[in-house]
Order: structure tokens, then sequence, then C-alpha cells
């Protein structure tokens, strides 16, 4: 994927890194993807492999005072975040920009009715026309929240996982943002109401337009909604894929382990596949392909150097020594 | 909630019945006769029979309680031995000053630790965050006793800026309230910088920034007021008791005219109506400033308030 005039965000090289006391860690290491408008980009990996970390680079959120994005552009709109003001970019957060975060329960300020912490992102942006209160109900109307009138009123407490998870989901759309990332929308809830919050999210993605990264760990989310595949791994991105392409024609062999892992429902297998071993340890990464230790087609060359980025057609790259370059 | 602070106040009124009892046993668990330390070494086994008839000590001992208890709701409880006077006037007419006193500390305390613990905890690793990690130790750490009695050495006898003991002027005022908030500060400095450092680690500060809150809002709003009910926990709740605990030795070095030097010096004369008052008083103090707490939790936090 070249640079495109019609992409909404595009990462150059982006490298956010934490200097903790054991060392650096680099969490994201030089990633760069885009997303074009109205698309849905799903981005996939294990816990720990930078997925949450390169979200929070797109918001410039990455936790102080350890974090730091050391180098890379961030264009959004073909506007370079790294170059904002902290207050340039505050308005465009949970404006231009949004977010929603896995567990709502903890991402709901218990002491704040749900009223209140709904009509933030219309307060902080002056956006209030008429009065927030009804602006809220409209919200909570808008991702289905039974009896609306009266929820608004309510503590977070007194919702339940789903209710709060549509909540979430309705802080993050208030303001009809260009750019939604869902932060494993779906992981605190159970396997019925994570089918709702997604239907909900289709729905909305349809009817605003807005383009949607999905962060999540779950194959069978991204096939649901996702027009494209983002899988990494330890810190980089190892395949980019149009979904079809994806699930049929895995070019990664970390990618295909993972499809492998799916179980298929009516076909009986006696062990169900994992990938064997750990990811690396973040602050002993290995000096070349970072899944050659797990990899069973890796070579000598796998271990010494990364491989390189490679296309295999115009929407799919990987990076992998099993597919030389041009 | 009604039904909350009316459940709340049912407690803090059984917890003075069951200090009142307690005290009751256990002055007379100790080996000293009250009749035998008032009456002059000369006095005759008549004297003593007559004075122990006279505080109805003669009688069965369910009984004098029964009787200690009726006094005690209608505000008597026995005279003072060294005064001749009602224990509880001894107490009273010295309360002001220790009030005064804890006033000045309070608000210092508050002030001083709140301050200090939320800029460390907003900005840490800063040199706020260094002197107030330093100073918040040695505030733990170093005996208010020993506090004081250096104070008075550099400022008053050395430096000759400040008075050594008494009351009167707003300068007698610094040397035993710095002396007294030293731990209060301490404490509430290393609590608040904690609790605000957990807070805004926390994912719905992360929530908040995502929805483009502005920085203040986060940190006063949102972070602050989750990290705000430990902190308030110390503040009224411990509060009462430190106070107590170091006014008795604060007062004593700088002669203060409060209720922590007379309860010192009614312990060095024997007078148990006195010590006894003292503890009564300052029980329901404590049990008060607890009853504040828990009203000013729930008015925080719904989820108590809705339980």
């Amino acid at each position: 994927m070249h640079s495109n005039q019609d992409n909404l965000l595009e990462l150059q090289d982006v490298t956010t890194t934490f200097f903790t006391k054991q060392g650096e860690v680099r969490a994201v290491d030089g990633v760069s993807f885009s997303v074009g408008k109205g698309e849905v980009v799903g981005l996939v990996g294990e816990s720990g492999c930078g997925k949450s970390v390169t979200s929070l680079s797109i918001m410039r959120l990455v936790p102080q005072p350890a974090g730091k994005i050391v180098s890379g552009r961030i264009l959004f709109k073909n506007e370079d975040l790294m170059e904002k003001t902290a207050e340039e970019m505050r308005q465009l957060r949970g404006d231009r920009i949004s977010m929603i975060l896995q567990d709502p329960m903890v991402a709901m300020n218990q002491l704040l009715t749900v009223g209140k912490q709904l009509g933030e992102p219309y307060k902080f942006h002056d956006k209030v026309r008429g009065s927030l209160r009804e602006m809220c109900i409209r919200l909570l109307e808008k991702v289905k929240v039974p009896a609306p009138e009266s929820r608004v009123d309510d503590y977070p407490f007194q919702f339940s996982g789903g209710m709060s998870q549509r909540a979430l989901i309705a802080m993050g759309i208030a303001n009809n943002p260009d750019l939604l990332i869902a932060d494993e929308p779906t992981t605190a809830l159970d396997v019925t109401i994570a089918a709702q919050v997604l239907k909900l999210m289709k729905e909305i993605q349809r009817e605003t337009d807005a383009s949607i990264i999905l962060i999540t760990h779950d194959l069978a989310t991204v096939a649901q909604i996702c027009t494209r595949v983002i899988v990494m791994y330890a810190g980089r991105i190892v395949e980019t894929a149009p979904i079809k392409i994806f699930y049929k024609n895995p070019a990664h062999p970390y990618s295909v382990g993972l499809i492998r892992s799916v179980p298929v429902l009516g076909q009986p297998v006696d062990r169900l596949f994992s990938i064997s071993g750990q990811p690396p340890s973040l602050f002993a990464m290995p000096k070349g392909c970072r899944f050659a230790p797990r990899c069973n087609k890796a070579e000598k060359k796998c271990f010494k150097h990364y491989p390189p980025e490679t296309w295999l057609d115009e929407n799919h790259s990987v990076a992998c020594w099993l597919y030389p370059g041009d | 909630m009604q039904g909350y602070i009316v459940k709340r106040i049912l407690i803090a009124a059984f917890t003075v019945f069951t200090v009142l009892t307690v005290v009751f046993f256990v002055f007379r668990l100790g080996p000293a006769d009250p009749v035998m330390v008032m009456l002059p070494p000369n006095a005759t086994p008549q004297d003593a029979e007559n004075l122990t008839k006279k505080f109805g000590l003669d009688k069965p001992l369910m009984v004098q309680y029964g009787n200690y208890l009726k006094n005690a709701f209608r505000g008597d409880f026995g005279s003072s031995f060294r005064f001749d006077e009602p224990a509880l006037r001894v107490l009273l007419m010295r309360f002001p000053a220790t009030l005064k006193l804890g006033l000045v500390t309070f608000i210092l305390s508050v002030t001083v630790g709140l301050s200090i613990g939320l800029i460390s905890a907003v900005k840490p690793d800063s040199i706020i965050d260094r002197i107030g990690r330093l100073f918040a130790l040695a505030g733990m750490s170093l005996p208010s006793f020993w506090v004081g009695i250096m104070l008075i050495l550099f400022f008053g006898v050395t430096l000759r800026w400040l008075p050594i003991a008494g009351r009167g002027t707003p300068l007698h005022y610094i040397m035993p309230a710095f002396c007294m908030s030293l731990y209060p500060i301490a404490l509430i400095t290393r609590l608040s910088r904690s609790s605000m450092l957990d807070a805004l680690k926390s994912d719905y500060v992360v929530m908040a920034r995502i929805k483009g809150v502005p920085e203040f809002y986060v940190i006063l709003v949102h972070a602050f007021k989750n990290a705000s009910i430990p902190v308030i926990t110390v503040i009224f709740g411990i509060f009462g008791a430190l106070m107590v605990g170091s006014a008795v030795v604060v007062e004593y070095i700088f002669s203060w005219p409060g209720i922590g030097r007379l309860v010192m010096e009614s312990f060095f004369a024997r007078d148990y109506p006195v010590v006894q008052v003292f503890v009564i008083v300052v029980t329901c103090m404590v049990v008060t400033l607890n009853l504040i707490v828990d009203i000013i939790y729930a008015y925080i936090d719904p989820r108590i308030r809705y339980q």
C-alpha cells in the first residue's frame, strides 16, 4: 500500500519505546500502515504484540512518562499528528479521532453519572446545541440502551456489561469521528452480547462512514466486520491482506498458524492446534525475524536478518524470507 | 441515603456506649482504691468509709454501673479530685486551646499535604516530588517530642525568634502547629500521591483524555474524585485519634494550656475522673469524625449511597 491521497490515516515507520528501569522496550517498532476513508481494518495479534500501544500512539496518549513515540510520522488527513501541540491534539480527540477501550467496567468513571460522561465529548468541543441532557439521551438511543431518559441519570455500576460497552461506544461516536479505534470492544463481554455490540458497530459504521481500526486477538470478530487485516507480531507488522485473501491464502507462517488455531465447527479434532513456544521477551528481541524461533519453516537467514516487506500483490504484503522481493 | 445515615448514627451511638462501659470497668479493675488516693495520709478508717459511701462505692458493681450510665447521659462524670469541680467542666475549660491549635494544624496539614501529594502525582520525579518524598519520609520517622525540643532549642533559645511556651499571639502557634502537623502532612502527602498516581493510570482517565477532556478537568474531576476517598479517611478519621495522641506530647513540651497537657497533669495527680472524661470526650470526637467521613463517602461514591 503506497502513499495515497485518499488515506484518512497513514503511519510511517512509527516506533514507540518505553524507557523502564529494566531497559528500553520497543513496544511498536517501525510500524507503517494506512487506513482508507470508511475502511474497517482489523489489527490482529497476541497480547503484548503492540496493538494497543499502536492505537495509543495514534491518539498520542502513550502512558507517560515512560512511553515515548521516538520516531515516525502519523498522518491524519495528511497532517502530521506528531507536530500538533497538546491542545490541538485534545481538540482532535473525541471529535475527529476517537477510541473505545476494552473493559467498560473500568473505562467508565464510577463516581460520575453515565450522562455526565456521555456529555463530555460535546461539552469540551463546543458542540452543545440545546439541552446537553437531551443530546445524551439521543446518544444512548442510538446505541440502543433501553429507557435512555431514565438511564442517562444512572451511575455506571447500575449498567450491565453489555450496556456499559454500548455507553462507551456512544461516547466514542458522539461527534461522528472520522476515525474510530476500537480496542477489543467485545473481549469483556459474553458471546451473545459481543455479537450484538459488533452488529451495532457495523450499523454505526455504515451510517457515519467512519473508518474503524478494530484491535482484537479474535479472528472471528475480524471476519465479521473487517475488510482488511493487519497482523502484528512482537511490535512489527508481519502481514497485511484483504480479509478474503487472508483467510484463503495467508502468507506469513504466523498468520497460517493463527488461522489454523481456530477450530472449525463440525470438524472433529483430537487436539486443538496451537503455535508452539512463546512470543519473545520485549527485553530480548531476536536479531532476525522475531517469529523465527517458533517458525517451522525458519532457515539460517531468518535468525540473522529481519525480512523486508514484500508486496505479493497490490493489497497484500508480508515480511518473511519465504517471499523474496522483486 | 437516609437509611444509610441512620444506620451509621446507630453504629456510632453503640460505639460510644461500648467505650463508656469499657472505661467504667477498666478504671475499677485498677489496683488503686480511689478513696485512698483522695484522702490525706493521716485519715481515719471512718473517713474512708464515709467517702466510700458518698461516692456510692459500697454498692454492688452492677448498681454502680447503672448509676454511672445514668449520670453519664446527664453529662455528669463525677468531680475532679484536684479542682473540686465537675470533671467535664474542667476538661471543657481547657478544650478551646486544644481546638484552636488543632484547627491550625488541620488546615496546615491538609493544604500542604494535599498540594505536595497532588503535584507529585501529576509530575512524578519532578523536584517537588523528590523534596516532597524526602519531607514525607522525615515526617513519618521523626518523633514529635524530639522535633519539638529541637525547634525550641533552635528557634526559641538560640535564635530567639519564636516564643517557646504558652499561647497568646499568632507567633505562639508556629512551633507547636508545625510540630503537630509534621506527621499528618507526611501521611496525607504519601497517601494522596499514591492514590492519585493510581487514579491517573486508570482506564477512565485514559477514556476521559480520549474524549478530549482538558487536562485540568481530567485531574481535578476524574482522577481526584476517585483518589479522594482514601485521603478523606485519613484526613478526618485518623486525624481525630492522631491529634489527641500528639496533642498530649506537643502541649506538654510547649506548655500549651489544652486538654493534652491537662490529661498528663491529671494522670500524675491520679485525678481519675478527669482522665476518664478525657477518654470519653476523645472517643466522642473520633466517632463523630468517622460519622462525618461515612457521610462524605456516601456523597462522593454513588455505590455507597445506593446500597
